[in-house]
């Protein structure tokens, strides 16, 4: 029956999206795989290196890092909160998947970085740059990570690099918009003032935007890293290991039991670098400020007290 | 007399995409600032404006929100790019600067001074009293020199290591004007500095000003909705509306001379007491004889009607207005009481 006609139009034709979308890759992946190979390698270097590192520090080295830098930035208690999850985690078995999953986001992370911040402040200078960007930002958000898992594998193939690739995917978005809205939100007054006074562009963004933007742009990187959490279990589909690849082997095989650890193992990491991030944003008054307080301070309280006594002692020696 | 530092001619400053075309429509048929708008879509800001400042001069630029006067300041630094006209700043053709001069002129000739104070929030008072030293690479030592000197010339030698959101309004546009100052330029431009503060801090600030500027001497353009302000600090002031001067001239002559009913209105409500001079009231005297009948009482030429008011509550009769020892004229009661009126 064809129905075919003013009521009905869609019955007349079709546009063969679906294959030009298959052709087309298929032939990305015959003539361009060496190029997306290259791609691959930077990604690949710096989470080999980083997951070695992480897999191979004593657990005890980690929690103390941990708890040294949660302490100096926040407080101790959310330091000793930060300590007891991390217990947590190694108790319940799931301490090398964590530190894999780690790896895995922390690497998205330098590259979402080391990719997001340049285009947010290239996108405050050029408004077509914004207007292009926008609508790539808003798919790479909404279109379901399983639909560009596919395309990833046949042109990077599967493991962890194409799944930190996928999260960086997924994951950038923030890091961009918020680093061009903080510095889109740096008065323009400061703005004015700086140029009045002979600045050049460069001054302009390193001594005002940037810093004054820098709260905000954290903001964007606690946003990144959160949604690179989310992402670690969609992508052990593809073969990405660590806690996502418990959960996902918990689901196959339906051991709950599995399934949970796995997702505890993901929202302790959760909590640890949402805090540790949000303390980062904090704004902050004085560059030197950080260091008054925590254990920096504790130290050099330590060290002006060791040394008067000294002196003490060779004042004694003399008499 | 000294040459004008600041000369501005023929400044045109329309704001629109089609702002050329606009500015030859005015130029050939004479539109008016709304006829523009409707046909341009373009904002008339500033309507071929020409003044010149001299060397240590205060020149006050008074006029209403939307009359174009922070448009026209900023055209002085070239913040704002004029539709035409040219800027003499210093002897430098200010629209020929290449970038990097015309940074190097921001930074060492003209010091600006911003109505919302526009300090870093994240810089020490120190830091931002040094930002002009620091953008052209002047070294640390040096710039906390300079900075510390500049904010003893302002009376906040003990706050450099503050920030800023932990001074007053009045404090924080101190270390604005010791921030402006701190490349000791020829040129300082204020715009509304002392706007946003309370009245009585207003009046602390307005002296220490003039106080400072007899000291430093710099020429200075200053802009101010309050003609109050404008006459207690200006050498010259320039009445501003829609984009034009209405009037430019010295506090006297703006006060007893108005060009037109606007400046009138304005002009109504100044005490004249401190302001007008003994010359401008006295009935002149041509000849010596009348000298005999004078009682002793003189003022100078150049005394204000309030020395003169002063005098009469000493001496009754005529006083006598002398101008290099030589008698030029008499001021009676009558004569008093008209000139206070105005």
């Amino acid at each position: 029956m064809n129905g075919c006609g003013l009521l009905n139009p869609f019955d007349c034709g079709k546009l063969p999206l679906a294959s030009w979308v298959s052709e087309g890759l298929g032939w990305m992946v015959e003539n361009y795989r060496p190029f997306f190979q290259t791609v691959k390698a930077p990604f690949d270097t710096v989470l080999q290196s980083l997951t070695n590192f992480m897999t191979t520090v004593p657990p005890t080295l980690v929690i103390l890092v941990v708890m040294l830098l949660t302490w100096q930035l926040a407080s101790w208690r959310l330091a000793a909160a930060l300590v007891a999850i991390l217990l947590f985690v190694g108790f319940i078995g799931v301490w090398p998947e964590t530190m894999t999953t780690l790896s895995i986001v922390l690497t998205a992370l330098i590259f979402s970085v080391a990719i997001g911040i340049p285009l947010g402040i290239l996108s405050t200078r050029s408004e077509l740059l914004y207007a292009i960007l926008r609508p790539i930002l808003d798919g790479m958000q909404t279109i379901p990570a399983f639909v560009y898992l596919v395309p990833v594998v046949m042109l990077f193939g599967i493991g962890n690099v194409p799944g930190v690739i996928v999260t960086v995917i997924f994951a950038v978005a923030p890091v961009i918009r918020l680093t061009y809205l903080g510095i889109r939100q740096v008065s323009e007054e400061v703005n004015e003032a700086m140029r009045a006074f002979g600045a050049t562009d460069r001054q302009l963004l390193w001594k005002a935007q940037l810093p004054l933007a820098l709260p905000t742009i954290m903001a964007g990187v606690n946003q990144t890293l959160m949604m690179s959490l989310s992402m670690v279990v969609i992508a052990s589909m593809i073969a990405v290991g660590g806690l996502g690849q418990m959960v996902l082997r918990g689901i196959g095989r339906l051991d709950v039991g599995l399934a949970s650890i796995g997702g505890l193992g993901i929202v302790a990491l959760a909590i640890i670098l949402d805090r540790i991030t949000q303390a980062l944003a904090q704004p902050r008054k004085r560059p030197g400020e950080i260091w008054e307080h925590g254990p920096a301070a504790a130290l050099q309280h330590a060290i002006r007290l060791f040394r008067p006594s000294r002196v003490n002692a060779r004042r004694l020696d003399r008499r | 007399m000294t040459n004008p530092v600041v000369q501005c001619s023929g400044i045109w400053k329309i704001f629109g995409n089609k702002a050329k075309q606009a500015l030859h429509a005015i130029r050939e048929q004479g539109l008016s600032k709304s006829d523009v708008l409707k046909q341009y879509g373009a904002v008339t800001a500033v309507a071929d404006v020409s003044f010149s400042v001299r060397e240590g001069e205060i020149f006050c630029i008074m006029g209403l929100s939307g009359s174009g006067k922070s448009t026209l300041i900023r055209h002085i630094n070239r913040l704002v790019e004029p539709t035409d006209g040219e800027i003499i700043v210093a002897g430098r053709n200010v629209g020929a600067l290449s970038n990097s001069q015309l940074r190097a002129l921001r930074s060492t000739s003209v010091g600006m001074v911003f109505q919302n104070m526009a300090l870093l929030p994240h810089r020490s008072v120190q830091d931002n009293v040094a930002l002009s030293l620091e953008l052209r690479g002047v070294g640390k030592a040096q710039r906390m020199d300079t900075a510390k000197e500049k904010l003893k010339l302002v009376g906040l030698e003990e706050w450099g290591t503050r920030f800023p959101d932990e001074l007053s309004g009045g404090m924080k546009q101190r270390v604005g004007l010791a921030r402006a100052m701190a490349a000791d330029p020829e040129i300082l431009l204020m715009d509304e500095p002392f706007s946003a503060l309370d009245p009585l801090i207003r009046r602390q600030l307005q002296q220490q000003f003039l106080e400072l500027s007899k000291v430093v001497r710099k020429t200075t353009v200053f802009i101010t909705h309050d003609l109050d302000e404008a006459i207690r600090l200006g050498t010259h002031i320039a009445i501003m509306k829609d984009g034009r001067f209405v009037q430019v001239g010295t506090p006297e002559e703006i006060v007893t001379e108005p060009a037109d009913e606007y400046v009138a209105d304005f002009v109504k409500g100044i005490s004249r007491l401190e302001l007008v001079t003994a010359r401008k009231i006295m009935r002149p005297i041509a000849d010596c004889s009348t000298m005999a009948h004078h009682n002793g009482a003189t003022v100078a030429a150049t005394d204000k009607i309030g020395a003169v008011i002063e005098l009469a509550t000493h001496h009754s009769g005529d006083i006598t207005v002398m101008d290099d020892n030589r008698p030029v004229g008499m001021i009676s009661r009558r004569d008093l009481l008209l000139g206070i009126r105005g």
